[in-house]
């Protein structure tokens, strides 16, 4: 998508008119970031509504304190992304929390594989928008295409090659959303409420 | 902060520094952990290419009797030292007169360099028989590949098809007034502009995750020239430049860039501008079109906030006529809605109508128009001769029509029918029309005729007959 591409230059400016509070620029954040947002939290959630929720969560969050985003930091885009898991994998941890204390069965362990599996999972395909095109191509050829590499490389029109690099670049990417931490556990980045 | 927590950009350019930057696994062979992709644990089959198919015997396919490939690997027993591994001689197969089995794929002899580069397709099942035998051999023998061959193949578990995850189109009105109570805007959106932010947002979603299919479907437009239907075939595409086009006319009255650039247009109107538009395309439009449109939308939209205060006063040409500016945004909201709606009848989507408080604004645009179309039609002597017609004078109450809007976002609206400057009377009311909100907006978009609007009816029916048609005729392209 053409999201990805935005120069920084339009995160400093999104920035500069939400906290100049223009209705605007909200509206244009929306239309930007809300397919990513509602995706990554139904990844996470795998509820609709809940997805909803922490949607409203994370532009009302942006909306109230736009200075919270450093530019300098990186793209607003994956700020937001990082927004939108940590306060989703909370509401995940929160719903099963409660779950287990009414006794609905489970124990602290599996709560803790679910929290995990979910948050990698959303982080994959986080990673998935966020790569480099050329490589999310390759992928799509291969795992939902189901061409072997051969043919990826002719409907790319690369070398069998750079059609094998791009593969496995592209897996080594995607394999680094295990690389991370628990998720969801401190919250001090940016300030979830 | 937590680092690990943090989700960033993957590259921007593909190149080896991403590779580098994941840093390259150890070349030791120690860590080994043995194979990776043991049998039952494979590459999930691709039609015609049984991975597991390598002639091997049992799990043990690093160290198979048919297991050359890796010129470091003692063949068949034969290592230089130590005893012998291989067993007693036995019968060989020709001399039983069994029939011999199919030979086993010749094996293949790949540098440890290929076989590292082909770790991706292999985790996908992507490569060829011979190819996954030769690297699955290398996994039982190279550590370091094997680690990163585990490693890829559970990449791949994390990978799935792509889901058509539609967003509920009433959650961005929901989301944005939720922010905006707990924050207000210094600078809001005004409300006669909020219909044309929403519309454009629906349409902008429709077309999300639209194909060259869908691109060039065809879309037959529908309007009213005079008392007749006509039509026109487009594409989905050739409907978006025609809102690049029309919205533009609101862009050049508000200062900003007309999106025809220096393309010039026989007039300055609706239909002028499409049609200079399409005809100067060198290619056909494509979804190329969608970017331009999106990004003049929330310009307009941006420009008429800063501008509310005074913009009372701008007016909008259209060429034959003008509307005031917070008129232009409503027509604009109604033009993309009724558009988006053909588009998605071309492609075969559901299309709702928009939020009651948006359709209202635009059925009241819709009625304030009529006394203006009505006077046009009796200008160009379409309106019948009619009883007791006579002009009155403006500012005094004439001959009215009750137009009964039923439905979310409906209402009443008495129109004067002798004069646009004429007061609506209830005194002075001769005819009343029923009709569905949704149906009135079809009937003026010229998609629906008045012979057909489902309308209910009483009084005057001549009086009836001429709104109906002056609600077409103010259809256009």
């Amino acid at each position: 998508m053409a999201d990805r591409d935005a120069p920084p230059r339009w995160d400093r400016k999104m920035q500069q008119r939400l906290a100049r509070g223009e209705a605007a620029a909200l509206g244009e954040l929306y239309d930007r970031f809300s397919s990513l947002v509602h995706a990554l939290a139904h990844r996470v959630l795998n509820d609709e509504q809940a997805a909803d929720s922490i949607t409203r969560e994370v532009f009302a969050h942006v909306w109230e304190d736009p200075e919270a985003y450093d530019p300098r930091q990186g793209p607003l885009r994956s700020w937001i992304a990082t927004l939108t898991h940590r306060l989703a994998v909370q509401r995940l941890r929160q719903t099963e929390t409660a779950a287990l204390a009414r006794g609905g069965g489970g124990s602290t362990e599996e709560l803790e594989r679910k929290v995990r599996r979910a948050s990698v999972a959303a982080r994959a395909d986080y990673i998935v928008t966020a790569m480099p095109a050329p490589l999310r191509a390759a992928l799509d050829l291969a795992y939902v295409q189901r061409r072997d590499y051969r043919q990826a490389a002719a409907d790319l029109d690369v070398t069998e090659d750079e059609a094998r690099r791009r593969l496995r670049l592209g897996l080594q990417l995607l394999a680094t959303a295990h690389d991370s931490g628990p998720s969801g556990t401190p919250p001090e980045h940016g300030g979830g409420r | 902060m937590n680092d690990a927590d943090h989700f960033g950009e993957h590259g921007g350019d593909e190149k080896d520094d991403v590779h580098d930057a994941l840093g390259e696994q150890a070349e030791s062979e120690e860590g080994y952990r043995g194979p990776v992709g043991a049998q039952g644990n494979g590459p999930p089959g691709r039609d015609g290419g049984d991975s597991q198919d390598g002639g091997d015997d049992g799990g043990d396919f690093g160290n198979g009797p048919q297991g050359p490939g890796n010129a470091k690997e003692p063949r068949n027993g034969q290592a230089p030292d130590g005893p012998p591994r291989i067993p007693m001689p036995r019968s060989s197969v020709e001399d039983t007169g069994l029939p011999l089995p199919d030979p086993p794929p010749a094996p293949l002899l790949l540098e440890h360099r290929v076989l590292k580069s082909l770790l991706g397709a292999w985790a996908l099942a992507a490569c060829s028989p011979e190819e996954t035998a030769a690297v699955e051999e290398h996994l039982g023998i190279c550590g370091a590949c094997a680690d990163e061959a585990l490693r890829l193949r559970e990449a791949v578990g994390l990978l799935h098809k792509p889901e058509s995850l539609d967003l509920d189109p009433t959650l961005r009105t929901r989301v944005l007034e939720g922010c905006l109570a707990r924050r207000p805007p210094r600078i809001p959106v005004p409300e006669w502009a909020a219909p044309y932010d929403a519309e454009a947002a629906r349409l902008d979603a429709l077309l999300q995750d639209f194909g060259d299919a869908e691109w060039h479907a065809p879309v037959r437009l529908h309007w009213f020239e005079g008392d007749k239907p006509t039509n026109r075939r487009t594409t989905v595409a050739k409907v978006i430049a025609h809102l690049l086009a029309v919205d533009g006319l609101v862009a050049v009255a508000l200062g900003l860039d007309d999106p025809l650039g220096d393309i010039a247009a026989r007039a300055q109107t609706p239909a002028g501008r499409t049609e200079a538009f399409w005809h100067a395309a060198h290619f056909p439009h494509t979804r190329s079109v969608r970017g331009p449109w999106r990004e003049q939308s929330h310009d307009l939209v941006r420009t008429v906030s800063f501008a509310a205060g005074g913009s009372g006063q701008l007016s909008v040409p259209y060429g034959d006529f003008e509307l005031p500016l917070r008129d232009a945004m409503l027509d604009r909201a109604f033009e993309c809605w009724m558009h988006a709606w053909d588009i998605a009848e071309a492609v075969d989507y559901p299309y709702e109508p928009p939020a009651p408080r948006q359709l209202h604004r635009v059925i009241d645009l819709g009625a304030r128009m009529l006394p203006g179309a009505l006077a046009a039609r009796r200008q160009a002597g379409l309106a019948g001769p009619g009883r007791a017609r006579h002009l009155v004078p403006a500012g005094a109450p004439g001959r009215s029509l009750r137009l009964e809007i039923e439905g979310s976002g409906g209402g009443e609206w008495l129109i004067p029918l002798d004069s646009p400057g004429a007061l609506p009377s209830a005194d002075h009311e001769v005819a009343h029309v029923a009709l569905d909100g949704v149906e009135f907006c079809r009937l003026a978009a010229g998609h629906v005729s008045p012979e057909e609007a489902a309308a209910g009816q009483k009084g005057d029916r001549e009086a009836i007959r001429d709104v109906l048609f002056a609600a077409a005729s103010m259809s256009r392209m």
